[in-house]
């Protein structure tokens, strides 16, 4: 697998390319081959038994259902944060610009039960939309809304650079042969800015799927209606049906390679379709 | 006017999804006044959780940190086939949910796992134990350390290793003295992320903690205890010493962003590169 160039003259290839090797295959991929192993371990019927249960099948349409919803709002809402991030100056910039990370850095389990705080119908915001019986918490609702909280920083943090390199001089270019302002964001900055936000659509959708600990505590985790797939994993764990547990995590490991392909084709075909101009 | 729309709407967005819940959390931990704060933080099961957060941390941490100063020895110096799908597998982590994290370690140590006749017989517990929290720690932080140092250690090149090597310089003097100093500010880096993500990590290590308290619950793991309690002072007491972690890294995290502006889109640079090797 390792081919060895003519002439090296800095040591520790071998020790540290080895060691790379071991502690991948131990840590990460041996783990990993674990959940192919056992899904099929009680053979195909099995699995497909599993896989076809109603709540099953409930509980994965909701997971990818709602990451989909929830990276479509951060694709929106994190250009406009990304765009005036970058093009406009206003007070305390540098602060709001760095609060962006914190979905990153907040445990998630802090995240989930602060969302809910605020949106539980007793809550700062939760209270507010009572009245326009709009109920975040303990709905499907609040999964979106805790996603979309997971998923920001991915969408910012993809945009900025490629909005810090695009050349001013087009736009104004396109303004001064006559372009409307939506002539120029759909024909001139849109293009650019597409492969770059599918790559961040892409990174928040996954990371929304496999999403569990602020999800749970605003979800609400009824069967059939609130549930998400990682928590059905939980469940079936919790009932030592390993095999069950390995059934539903191989499936959303598949869905997610899956997509994540169909992301990578599209985002190749929008970036050579960009070039091509 | 446009302008003033888009950057009210940004306020708005970030002020109703990231702020508010921020602020929450302290209001939360400060609803019953300072003494009841004081009485949650101190309670000995508290300390327990934060005694084995920080354990667990110090084992998975510099773990990490040696695998990701081998890997990106390995690939960001030296060329060999395979190279972009050994970044992907090292990243692969990242794609797998937390759950999923923890479950593959209960499928292997679990009482019907691959080794489970074995550790049984032995009396070793694994899952449901410090080990098996230290191992999902160590799955979900695995990229961390080494996505921050392969593209820093790639754009730095390797004149300064063979200049050093070629004045007679041994290869740890080498690594010691010249790679190491260039890299500080990508190490410390990748270590404040690292350990944020392992101090805070919940869905992973709730899957294989067993959840005994006083023995193997974290703090993540304690907020969601006290919560499910409905003692919520108290579940929000603990969330604001994990709250305090948070804003203290994103603070380092900013301040070494300023130092080195490089790291700031280190990993994207990263993936970049891989895709255009792939195709």
């Amino acid at each position: 697998m390792v081919t060895v160039a003519p002439r090296r003259v800095l040591p520790g290839f071998g020790l540290t390319l080895g060691y790379t090797m071991v502690y991948l295959s131990l840590l990460v991929l041996i783990p990993l081959s674990a959940v192919f192993i056992r899904s099929f371990g009680s053979g195909w019927g099995h699995f497909w038994e599993v896989v076809s249960a109603p709540r099953v099948l409930a509980s994965l349409r909701l997971s990818f259902g709602a990451s989909l919803i929830a990276a479509s709002i951060n694709l929106c809402f994190g250009l406009i944060v990304a765009w005036v991030l970058i093009r406009y100056s206003f007070p305390f910039k540098r602060l709001i610009d760095a609060i962006v990370d914190l979905p990153f850095a907040l445990p998630t389990a802090v995240a989930g039960i602060a969302l809910t705080a605020v949106y539980a119908p007793n809550g700062w915001l939760g209270a507010w939309l009572k009245p326009l019986g709009i109920t975040v918490a303990f709905t499907r609702l609040g999964i979106v809304v805790a996603l979309t909280f997971i998923g920001l920083p991915f969408m910012v943090r993809t945009l900025q650079p490629v909005l810090d390199d695009l050349d001013k001089e087009v736009e104004q270019a396109a303004a001064s042969l006559g372009a409307s302002a939506a002539q120029t964001f759909l024909r001139v900055i849109l293009p650019a800015l597409w492969p770059a936000m599918l790559t961040g659509f892409a990174l928040a959708f996954a990371r929304a799927v496999g999403e569990y600990g602020s999800v749970i505590f605003i979800a609400g985790n009824m069967p059939m209606k609130s549930e998400i797939a990682p928590l059905l994993i939980v469940t079936k764990l919790e009932q030592y049906d390993y095999a069950g547990a390995s059934a539903i995590a191989l499936v959303m490991l598949v869905l997610s390679f899956l997509v994540m392909l169909g992301i990578n084709a599209l985002q190749s075909w929008a970036s050579t379709r960009h070039g091509e101009r | 006017m446009g302008r003033f729309l888009l950057i009210a709407s940004a306020l708005l967005f970030l002020g109703v999804f990231l702020v508010l819940p921020l602020l929450a959390v302290f209001a939360q931990a400060f609803a019953k006044g300072f003494g009841a704060y004081a009485i949650a933080i101190s309670e000995p099961m508290a300390w327990a959780a934060v005694k084995l957060t920080l354990l667990v941390a110090a084992i998975a941490v510099p773990l990490n940190l040696v695998f990701g100063v081998a890997a990106a020895w390995a690939i960001a110096k030296f060329d060999f086939r395979g190279k972009s799908t050994l970044i992907t597998l090292i990243d692969l982590p990242f794609a797998v949910s937390p759950v999923i994290a923890g479950l593959i370690f209960i499928l292997i140590f679990g009482n019907n796992g691959w080794f489970g006749g074995y550790l049984r017989a032995h009396h070793i517990r694994v899952v449901f134990a410090v080990p098996g929290i230290v191992l999902a720690t160590i799955f979900v932080t695995f990229p961390f350390i080494a996505r921050e140092l392969i593209p820093i250690m790639q754009a730095q090149g390797k004149d300064a290793e063979e200049t050093a090597l070629s004045l007679g310089a041994t290869g740890w003097q080498t690594f010691w003295r010249v790679t190491l100093p260039n890299i500080r500010l990508g190490l410390l880096y990748g270590v404040l992320l690292c350990n944020a993500r392992a101090m805070g990590e919940f869905g992973a290590v709730s899957v294989v903690s067993g959840h005994i308290r006083g023995l193997t619950n974290t703090l993540p793991l304690h907020v969601e205890i006290l919560y499910n309690e409905y003692n919520y002072t108290a579940a929000f007491a603990v969330a604001s010493l994990l709250a305090l972690l948070a804003l203290l890294t994103l603070a380092g995290k900013n301040f070494l962003e300023r130092r080195q502006p490089e790291l700031r889109h280190a990993a994207r640079v990263m993936r970049n590169r891989t895709q255009r090797r792939s195709r």
